[in-house]
């Protein structure tokens, strides 16, 4: 019952981070920006919503399972996010800034023409 | 020194099989021969194409990385916080820039595990690595004074813990 709650507790925690990742994807205004919020999702939100299911599942194989694949995540995730940013800067996108703009708001520099459409 | 990597090798792949075939309930002896066998060609494939050593099965790292790595979960937790504050905030207030850090450890595998603590705590993307120079994209450039990306290059020094390659 407790184990249970506990593993609710870290789901909907996870589901959290998922949900503010995705819309970071959406608020960010260019790749790179977008990268950290892609980051979210690949550590807290997975790492949270698997860490629920190894609560949910008790100490049995299924947990070891879950751990190596948490621990797969996160030695592959942040070697993806690394090749998006050096395709990215290769491909000639200039990473957004504050100078470039002169405004802190997103979405001005999406209009202006600070993201890659 | 290779040879002993093999044996760890082999030692931890037996592992991972014996833990993901759930043979241990019922063992049986046709199957635990299959397993071992595998295993132990995957070794043999390994050592012939040389690619059994330091980088590849950093075993003497082992000890040293259960204390880095519930830091460095932390450092995530922190972080993934800060970004979050950033992304629900009513207005987006975002200050990019790309930042460079020196790195202080003496192997590629090291600065390897500094690169990539980097660009798991989000907020921070390692973009490019030339020798020990680290180029770092961050979301708010303010909020990177140093100090933090200091104690982890610190700590990923003391994890990788040797005086050279």
């Amino acid at each position: 019952m407790v184990a249970e709650v506990v593993a609710w507790a870290l789901l909907m925690a996870g589901a959290f981070f998922l949900v503010t990742g995705a819309l970071g994807m959406v608020r960010l205004p260019d790749v790179f920006t977008r990268m950290h919020a892609a980051g979210m999702t690949d550590t807290m939100g997975a790492g949270l919503i698997l860490a629920g299911m190894c609560v949910y599942s008790g100490a049995n194989f299924e947990t070891v399972r879950l751990l190596l694949i948490l621990g797969f995540l996160w030695f592959t995730s942040p070697i993806a996010t690394h090749a998006t940013a050096k395709a990215a800067l290769s491909g000639g996108v200039r990473p957004f800034t504050l100078a470039g703009d002169g405004s802190g708001d997103g979405r001005t520099a999406e209009r202006e023409g600070g993201a890659p459409s | 020194m290779t040879s002993n990597r093999a044996v760890w090798l082999w030692a931890i792949l037996v592992a991972i099989w014996l833990l993901l075939s759930e043979q241990t309930q019922h063992l049986e002896l046709l199957f635990i021969l299959f397993g071992l066998t595998t295993c132990t060609v995957a070794v043999r494939v390994c050592v012939r194409m040389g690619v059994v050593d330091r980088e590849s099965v950093p075993v003497h790292l082992a000890g040293r990385a259960v204390l880095y790595t519930p830091w460095l979960i932390w450092e995530v937790f922190k972080s993934n916080l800060r970004v979050a504050r950033i992304i629900l905030a009513p207005r987006i207030r975002v200050d990019p820039s790309i930042v460079h850090f020196r790195a202080s450890q003496r192997t590629d595998l090291g600065r390897f595990i500094y690169a990539n603590s980097i660009t798991l705590t989000p907020g921070t993307v390692t973009t490019g690595i030339v020798a020990d120079d680290l180029e770092v994209h961050a979301i708010v450039q303010t909020e990177i004074d140093g100090s933090e990306e200091n104690d982890m290059n610190r700590r990923v020094t003391a994890l990788e813990g040797e005086r050279e390659g």
